[in-house]
């Protein structure tokens, strides 16, 4: 039995911001798969949740007239993976949630929940960063948006007041269209496991071998998941090469500061850092079309 | 605890219960249903053992609330033998050998029989990934996967 002292399903994003509103002690549950563990552990006694896995407007996938993707808070990973849109469009996010836990947690846990927990090593979160995803978050006050770069405020805690649920994850076509984008989760076991390091990269080509775009992104590279600006940056412009694959590398790894736990220590982040990056890289560059010259 | 009124069909058959609030869907089915097929072993969604087809889908019901399954169609191993007779997944494991003690068998025999319902044409790397979210502490996993690979090649 799990210590919980108040369920109500909220209906409408609407009806949850009111329960929210209503009452401070007030959480919310999406699939329960962090929170319901939780619980478990007797970190949130007598708990009240509010549900939202019912409502129907945010389990919606859906491209709007601009282009923009939105991908609704509580849609769930094997929902996401299936989605032709995702996979025509970004493909790379669907990759990216399918490392997440097993088949049967994929059903159940959602995208919004797996950002909203605030963990660096949230799957879905490097990609989302790499594709400059914005949130589209409503509380008592109306509707925002913001970049997912300025959500994360530390390890497990997000920009994200008591009464707001975020509805919405979006993508703005001129961050995805026309990229290629590659995930690579480094990880003990090959199912069921959380990453030691998750590496995200999206770019853009163009003349057949110009890097015209890239952004790099790492989950557990640091408290919380991180873009390498100036990575990018060394890059950017330049005409792909095995040189430029190099100093990507070198630059990505000069630019985080990971740290020791029990799965890695932090000398061997920054070796995954850098030479998964680089494999991240040419596997992004052939995906955006990028010829590899000689091959 | 707060509890409420749930409806749904369990093994077929239509059901309206009194749940808390904070009960799970496997402590709904073998405390409440005595369902006790279903096992409980990690009771954090790492082992597999827990699950059930809800509308069709394996989940691990350990970490789903039992106010969740308002409206939906909850299938356990219970239900899969019908009339003394086993199915066609059952007879796979059977006849592999895929059962030692038992503990993982019906989590393992809900997941396959979704993916032999859902018409999975899995290659064998293909059905290790599906049934990578079950653990098993005997079997070594091959006589398993030999088990699921029969049942979806058998029409
Ligand atoms: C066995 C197991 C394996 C796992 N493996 C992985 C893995 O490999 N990779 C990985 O990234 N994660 C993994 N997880 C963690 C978890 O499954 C994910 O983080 C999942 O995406 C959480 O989604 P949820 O809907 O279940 O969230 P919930 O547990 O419902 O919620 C998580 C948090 O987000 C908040 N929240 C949820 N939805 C919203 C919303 N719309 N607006 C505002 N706040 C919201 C909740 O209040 C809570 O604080 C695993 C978990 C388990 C149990
Ligand atoms: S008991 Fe549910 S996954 Fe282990
Ligand atoms: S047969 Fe014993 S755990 Fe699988």
């Amino acid at each position: 039995m799990f210590d919980i002292a108040r369920y109500d399903e909220a209906r409408s994003v609407e009806e949850a911001v009111a329960l929210l509103a209503a009452n401070p002690k007030a959480r919310l549950i999406a699939g329960g798969t962090d929170v319901l563990i939780h619980i478990r552990e007797g970190k949130q006694p007598e708990a009240e949740l509010v549900g939202i896995r019912h409502i129907p407007e945010l389990a919606r996938i859906e491209r709007e007239a601009d282009g923009t993707l939105s991908i609704g808070a509580a849609a769930t990973f094997s929902r996401i993976v299936a989605d032709p849109l995702i996979s025509r469009h970004v493909p790379v996010l669907a990759d990216a949630v399918e490392t997440v836990g097993g088949p049967q947690i994929r059903r159940v846990a959602t995208i919004g929940g797996n950002v909203c927990n605030g963990a660096t090593s949230a799957d879905s979160a490097s990609t989302l960063f790499a594709l400059d995803a914005v949130l589209q978050i409503q509380g008592p006050g109306g509707v925002r948006l913001t970049p997912i770069r300025d959500f994360y405020a530390g390890p497990g805690r997000v920009h994200l007041g008591q009464a707001e649920v975020l509805t919405a994850i979006r993508l703005a076509p001129e961050s995805y269209e026309g990229y290629g984008g590659h995930y690579i989760k480094y990880a003990m076991r090959k199912a069921m496991d959380i990453a030691t390091l998750g590496c995200s990269v999206n770019c853009k080509v163009t003349g057949g071998d110009r890097l015209a775009d890239v952004r790099l992104a790492f989950g557990v590279a640091a408290p919380t998941p991180v873009r390498c600006l100036q990575a990018e940056e060394a890059v950017k412009g330049k005409v792909f090469s095995p040189d430029v694959v190099e100093a990507f590398g070198h630059a990505a790894a000069a630019e985080i500061n990971p740290r020791t736990s029990w799965r890695a220590s932090r000398e061997f982040r920054l070796h995954l850092a850098k030479e998964l990056s680089k494999e991240a890289l040419v596997k992004a560059y052939a995906k955006a079309g990028g010829i590899i010259h000689g091959a | 605890m707060a509890h409420k009124h749930i409806q749904c069909t369990v093994n077929g058959q239509k059901l309206s219960l009194e749940v808390a609030v904070g009960e799970s869907l496997l402590d709904m089915l073998r405390n409440r249903l005595h369902l006790t097929g279903t096992k409980k072993g990690c009771g954090v969604g790492e082992c597999g053992a827990c699950t059930v087809l809800l509308d069709g889908e394996a989940i691990d019901s350990c970490l789903f609330l039992a106010v969740w399954a308002d409206g939906k169609d909850i299938r356990t191993i219970e239900g899969e033998s019908k009339e003394g007779k086993l199915s066609k997944v059952q007879e796979a494991f059977v006849e592999e050998g895929a059962v030692q003690c038992g503990f993982c068998t019906p989590g393992f025999v809900m997941s396959v029989t979704a993916l032999v319902e859902k018409g999975c044409q899995c290659e064998r790397e293909g059905l290790k990934k599906e049934l990578s979210g079950h653990m098993c502490r005997c079997t070594g996993y091959h006589n398993i996967v030999n088990a699921a690979e029969k049942a979806i090649g058998e029409p």
